[in-house]
């Protein structure tokens, strides 16, 4: 790529607007996984007895809806960015693209 | 504190244990109609070389099957890549022998990848051609930076091929009836089959056909356990406790994490060794565009959650339906307690055997493969046994070809030929690199039997997440980042982990048979990583040559592409 086709991208309102939505995005979605995951194996570490409690009087402890809940959380997540990524930010994306090639 | 240093050593042997199937086994009787469905398999996939080896004709081909995978296809082939043999039995028997705990180490295993979705696949993907360090070496000197990525790469391989290898000498032990060495020869040498002729587009089906038998496979036997509990957690988990010979404590978090360092550790070591693994990395090269990866990453998450909900449900239901055998266990007798059948030790009847490591035959990590029998009968038995077969067979091609494009696109065209190759020479030496890599393999996997090597695949993510994924992350988000401080700072990563986890008790104690470790706890990951990210911090922003200069300069041009995808390398149009 010529330096001033990158100068040109990178003064390009659109391209600002993608990496910082996306950016954001992946990060405020990344934090949401290590809170939940860290805050997971930190009760495990500290608090243990949390996890151990019953569910509503039976057997099933709470640990086992909290640990399936990650898994699933996971995958929502995954979902959730994909969507966004591959609609929203594709479309801004293919904006900027668009914009260089009016510069040729 | 003895409490605490008791429980490193009962982690040590629970945690990444499981991964490499470790421990003497005894040899079974031959299991033929397994053995049958294993030929089935392989004549399937030999087909799928053929065809997949008149397809391979350039270096693309061979590296990435030519960019044509699909997202949906390639998720498949991740879960297949990730969901090795040890970890479907390692699991389940963790599940079994310890109910909640199994659930932890899933998690662990799982989290890395909506991170990786995050932060890193379209990256990955715009920047990328071939391997990892393509990416690193975008900006920075081909030539010291390759060989240090490639080094990591290797190590990291053959580590984890080790792990497998012996693993699948001891599963076909087990499994199948056969000698331990015909085991290693015959996955060492399909491995070579695959991956030499068919190159990735056949190592890439290799991996779907099993994810798909795997996941249909582990389906059947929960669906089994879930039929017998009228599809009730709380009936299933109820009986499990009345049964297990530590009752009510399989339902909480019991010895695996037991501490604040540790937890963290471990935690950090799953995560970034997940997405610092090259035969993983290398998958982000096969699909067309930023689009599929992120899709492949999605389906890939769901497939490998998925399956450790599976294991989940297949540990608990082998608690309560393995109790309704007798025959599976080694001097086990049928027994009622509080109401319930379970199983006693026949010479001590107050001894619950149901949980117990050594007591099912062929020990707990035939947890799930007991259950299969008790569900499907011999038939439904062969055909499991025949897909853990499979699975080591795709985890293995896919490591092989990992290392073989380290060796023949890293070292040998970029560093050693400078670029200046042409691609018949280079898909020549990757091939050369593949025969290489399975001989070293199975050699490795013969002089490996005996030995203890369940240290291998913690340290194989140790390094990982320590030297490749540092350098990699900050090659992509750091601006400053040089060619000095990738190399030092890499290389701190990888010597810190490596020293580490020798001072460890599972190297310095049940390696070496030292009274006492030196390093104290089992996962160096969380003082590794940040010895590798703060040395490459420091080696970058003191460097004041005129090449880090333009190295930093170069990072717009780099940022650009790896955020729009604009030159970056395509599909190939057949």
């Amino acid at each position: 790529m010529k330096q001033e086709t990158v100068e040109a991208i990178m003064a390009n309102p659109k391209y600002q607007e993608l990496v910082s939505k996306r950016g954001r995005f992946a990060w405020i979605l990344s934090s949401i996984v290590l809170i939940a995951y860290f805050s997971f194996i930190l009760i495990i570490a500290f608090e243990p007895k949390i996890f151990a409690a019953s569910m509503n009087g039976g057997v099933t402890s709470i640990g086992i809806p909290v640990g399936i809940g990650i898994i699933v959380l996971c995958f929502i997540l995954a979902g959730i960015y994909t969507k966004k990524a591959n609609g929203e930010f594709d479309a801004l994306t293919q904006d900027v693209k668009n914009s260089i090639k009016d510069l040729k | 504190m003895k409490k605490i240093l008791s429980s490193f050593l009962m982690l040590s042997i629970g945690l990444f244990a499981t991964e490499a199937l470790t421990g003497a086994v005894e040899k079974q009787p031959l299991n033929v109609s397994a053995i049958i469905m294993f030929l089935v398999f392989v004549a399937g996939t030999l087909g799928i070389t053929y065809w997949a080896a008149k397809r391979t004709k350039s270096a693309k081909d061979f590296y990435t099957a030519g960019g044509g995978i699909t997202g949906f296809q390639n998720g498949l082939a991740i879960a297949g890549d990730y969901m090795s043999a040890a970890s479907f039995l390692g699991i389940s028997a963790l599940v079994y022998g310890a109910g909640y705990d199994g659930l932890i180490y899933s998690i662990g295993f799982l989290v890395g990848w909506p991170l990786i979705l995050f932060l890193m696949s379209e990256r990955l993907r715009n920047l990328g051609k071939y391997t990892f360090a393509d990416v690193v070496a975008y900006r920075l000197r081909q030539g010291p930076i390759r060989s240090m990525a490639a080094a990591g790469a290797i190590v990291t391989v053959i580590l984890y091929l080790i792990a497998q290898m012996v693993g699948a000498g001891k599963l076909i032990q087990l499994l199948f009836g056969l000698p331990y060495s015909w085991a290693v020869v015959i996955v060492g040498g399909l491995m070579m089959l695959y991956v030499t002729f068919g190159g990735m587009l056949a190592t890439t089906w290799v991996q779907i056909i099993k994810a798909f038998l795997l996941l249909s496979g582990a389906t059947f036997i929960a669906l089994a356990v879930l039929v017998h509990f009228g599809f009730s957690f709380e009936a299933m988990f109820k009986s499990a406790t009345l049964i297990h010979a530590k009752h009510d404590a399989i339902m909480s978090p019991g010895a695996l994490v037991p501490d604040a360092y540790s937890a963290i550790s471990l935690g950090l070591a799953l995560m970034l060794g997940t997405a610092g693994l090259p035969h993983i990395l290398m998958r982000f090269f096969t699909v067309a565009d930023a689009k599929e990866a992120r899709k492949s990453v999605f389906y890939a998450t769901g497939f490998i959650g998925y399956f450790y909900i599976l294991t989940f449900i297949i540990g608990f239901g082998a608690i309560s339906i393995l109790a309704l055998h007798p025959e599976y266990f080694n001097g086990g007798v049928a027994a009622i307690q509080n109401g319930i059948q379970t199983i006693v030790s026949d010479e001590n009847a107050s001894k619950i055997l149901i949980g117990d490591k050594k007591a099912l035959i062929g020990g707990s990590d035939m947890a799930a493969i007991r259950l299969a029998h008790a569900v499907g009968g011999n038939f439904f038995l062969g055909f499991i046994s025949a897909v853990a077969f499979a699975t080591i067979l795709a985890v293995v091609s896919g490591l092989t070809l990992a290392g073989a494009s380290a060796i023949s696109h890293d070292l040998y065209a970029n560093v050693f030929r400078r670029g200046r190759v042409d691609e018949a020479t280079e898909m020549k030496v990757s091939k050369i690199a593949t025969i290489g890599l399975g001989i070293i393999a199975i050699f490795l996997g013969i002089v490996f039997e005996e030995q203890n090597i369940a240290f291998m695949v913690g340290l194989a993510f140790a390094i990982a997440a320590s030297a490749n994924f540092p350098v990699l992350f900050l090659a992509m988000f750091w601006k400053n980042l040089t060619t000095r401080g990738a190399v030092v700072g890499g290389l701190m990563g990888l010597f810190t982990a490596v020293i580490l986890v020798i001072l460890s008790p599972v190297v310095w104690v049940d390696v070496f048979k030292n009274a006492e470790a030196i390093f104290p706890y089992k996962y160096p990951a969380l003082i590794s990583v940040s010895v590798a990210f703060i040395s490459i911090w420091l080696f970058s922003i003191t460097d004041k040559s005129k090449s880090a200069a333009s190295e930093r300069d170069a990072f717009d041009a780099q940022n650009v592409r790896s955020q729009t995808g604009i030159g970056a390398e395509g599909a190939s149009s057949h």
